[in-house]
C-alpha cells in the first residue's frame, strides 16, 4: 500500500487515511500560483477570454491531471538555454495560497492529488471529499532529494509565466508524501491549528 | 578596487547549497526528540538527507533561493557602486549555474526577469562603512513561504492582552509563532525586533538573524526571554512541517530599537528551517568563508 502508481483509481484513493506515508510513481504536472489563477479566471470562472495557446495547453493538460496529481513547485530547473531540462531543486511550495482555487480546479479537472506543504482549509478538504481526492504533504525544503525522484521532464507549458511559474510534466520515482487531508473529512493540519491553540490560550492566560 | 565578482559567487553558491554547522547540529538534536516512525520524526529525518545531499552534489537546499539579502561591511575607501554591480553580476552568474531559482518577478507585469536581477532592491543589499581593514559579506536567502508568515504586531494589542512590555512582547510572538503553524517550514527560528518604526523594524527582525543559533542576546532580560519563547512555542507542538511534534522552533534572536513614544512595534522575522546564511572576510587580500 506504501508504494502508488499514478494515476490514482477512486478505491485506492477511498482506502487511504491521514498520517499514511506514499512513495508515488507516474507522471505529474507542477502548478502553483499563477496557474491556479489562470485555469479559474480562464476555463472555470471564465472571467477572460483563452488567449495564445491557452485552448491547446487547456487540452494537452485534461489527460494528464486527470486521476493524477498538482504538485505546488517552483523548481531550480537546469538546461533552460538547450531544452535539455532537468530539476534541480524541486520541493513543495506553500498550498495556503491555492485555496480560493483548489476545490474548483481538482472538480474541474478531476485531479485526485494535491501535493503540496502546510496543508489547505476547508473548500479543498470539500473537494476531497467529492473528487474524491487527497492532499499530500512533502518535506518543505528537502529540495535536492525530491528532485532525485525527478527521472524525466516530459515537457513544459506556460513557461511565459517564468520558471517556477511553468507547467512542468514530470516523471517521478517513489517521490515521498504523507496523506495529511483525506477524502474522509479528516485533516492533520485542523487537527494540529485546534490543539495549539488550546496551548496557546493558556500561554496567554499566563504573566 | 579589487574585483571581488567569483568570490561573492562562491558565497552564494555556499549559502545555497551548505547549511551552516551550528544549524544543522540544532536540527540533529530536534530528531532526538521525535518518536522514530513518526512523521515528524521522518520529516526531519528526510531534511538531514537533503542536506547531506545538497552539499555533496552542490544543488539548492531548497527549491526557493529566496530574496537574497546582503549585508555588507567595507572599510573606508571601497565603492559601494561597484560592489553592487559586482555583487549583481555574481547573483546572475549564480542564476545561470542553478545555485539560485530566478526569482525577481515584476509585480505590475507579473514578468520573471529571469536572472534575479530587478529594480534598486532586488538583490537587497545593506551597506555599512566600518572602522579596520577587514570587509566582510554577510548573506541570506530567505524563501517566500517563511517570509509569508512573518508579522508584525502594534502594542498595546487587546485580543491577546498583549501591553507595552516584554510580558506583551512575549504574547505576540506565541501568537505569531501559532498563526503561522507548519507553513513557514518549522521548525523555524525567529528574528524579533522590539521597538523602532515599521520599516527598521523589520529590517532589525532579519539582522538579528545573523547571530549563530548559540549565540544569546548581550542583553540579559532579552536573552532569558529568547529562551522562554523557544520554549513555549515548543510546547504548542506545531512540529516539524506542522506534523505536530516536540520541535517547532530551534531558536529565537531578539533585538531592541528606540521608538516614537507613540509607537511599540514588535515585529517577527520567521525564518524556515533551511536557514541558508553565510558569511565571507576579506582581510590582507585573503577570502575566507564561513
Amino acid at each position: 500500500m506504501n508504494k502508488i502508481q499514478l494515476p490514482f483509481d477512486d478505491q485506492t484513493i477511498l482506502a487511504l487515511k491521514v498520517g499514511d506515508p506514499l512513495y508515488l510513481s507516474g507522471v505529474m504536472v507542477t502548478g502553483r500560483d499563477t496557474v491556479h489563477k489562470w485555469m479559474v479566471d480562464t476555463f472555470i470562472k471564465k472571467t477572460r477570454p483563452p488567449a495564445g495557446d491557452d485552448l491547446q495547453v487547456y487540452q494537452a493538460i485534461q489527460p494528464l491531471l486527470a486521476g493524477s496529481c498538482i504538485y505546488h513547485c517552483g523548481p531550480v530547473v537546469s538546461g533552460l538555454d538547450t531544452q535539455e531540462y532537468r530539476f534541480v531543486a524541486a520541493g513543495p511550495t506553500t498550498s495556503s495560497r491555492e485555496e480560493p482555487y483548489q476545490g474548483d480546479v481538482m472538480r474541474h479537472f478531476k485531479i485526485q492529488g494535491v501535493i503540496g506543504k502546510g496543508g489547505m482549509g476547508p473548500k479543498t478538504l470539500q473537494a476531497c471529499a467529492e473528487v474524491p481526492g487527497v492532499y499530500l504533504h512533502a518535506i518543505g525544503g528537502a529540495a535536492s532529494l525530491i528532485a532525485q525522484t525527478v527521472k524525466r521532464v516530459l515537457g513544459v507549458y506556460k513557461l511565459e509565466f517564468g520558471v517556477p511559474e511553468a507547467m512542468w510534466v514530470i516523471e517521478v520515482e517513489d517521490f515521498p508524501v504523507v496523506v495529511t487531508m483525506d477524502a474522509h473529512g479528516n485533516s492533520l493540519h485542523a487537527e494540529v491549528a485546534q490543539r495549539s491553540k488550546a496551548v496557546l490560550d493558556e500561554l496567554l492566560a499566563k504573566a | 578596487m579589487q574585483d571581488l565578482t567569483s568570490e561573492i559567487l562562491e558565497l552564494v553558491r555556499l549559502t545555497s547549497t551548505d547549511l551552516p554547522p551550528d544549524v544543522e547540529a540544532a536540527l540533529r538534536e530536534a530528531t532526538q526528540a521525535e518518536e522514530p516512525g513518526s512523521a515528524a520524526r521522518n520529516a526531519l529525518d528526510t531534511i538531514l538527507m537533503n542536506v547531506e545531499l545538497s552539499r555533496r552534489n552542490s544543488t539548492p537546499i531548497c527549491q526557493d533561493t529566496g530574496t537574497p539579502i546582503f549585508f555588507v561591511r567595507y572599510p573606508e575607501g571601497w565603492s559601494t557602486r561597484q560592489l553592487r554591480a559586482q555583487i549583481e553580476n555574481a547573483v546572475a552568474e549564480a542564476t545561470r549555474k542553478a545555485y539560485l531559482r530566478p526569482n525577481a518577478v515584476d509585480s505590475l507585469s507579473g514578468k520573471n526577469s529571469g536572472n534575479n536581477l530587478g529594480d534598486d532592491h532586488f538583490p537587497t543589499v545593506h551597506f555599512e562603512e566600518v572602522e579596520g581593514e577587514a570587509l566582510t559579506i554577510e548573506l541570506i536567502l530567505k524563501g517566500g513561504g517563511c517570509e509569508n508568515v512573518g508579522a508584525q504586531y502594534s502594542l498595546p494589542n487587546a485580543a491577546l492582552g498583549a501591553g507595552r512590555d516584554l510580558a506583551g512582547v512575549r504574547k505576540v510572538v506565541l501568537d505569531a509563532v501559532h498563526k503561522a503553524q507548519g507553513q513557514g517550514c518549522a521548525p523555524g527560528i525567529l528574528g524579533v525586533a522590539v521597538g523602532g518604526d515599521r520599516g527598521t523594524s523589520y529590517l532589525a527582525s532579519k539582522e538579528a538573524l545573523l547571530r549563530r543559533l548559540d549565540q544569546p542576546s548581550d542583553d540579559p532580560e532579552l536573552a532569558e526571554l529568547e529562551q522562554r519563547l523557544t520554549q513555549e512555542a515548543n510546547q504548542l507542538e506545531i512540529g516539524p512541517m506542522g506534523f505536530g511534534g516536540k520541535t517547532t522552533v530551534l531558536a529565537t534572536k531578539m533585538t531592541s530599537l528606540h521608538r516614537l513614544p507613540a509607537s511599540f512595534f514588535v515585529t517577527i522575522s520567521y525564518m524556515c528551517w533551511a536557514y541558508r546564511r553565510r558569511k565571507m572576510t576579506l582581510r590582507n587580500g585573503q577570502v575566507s568563508y564561513e
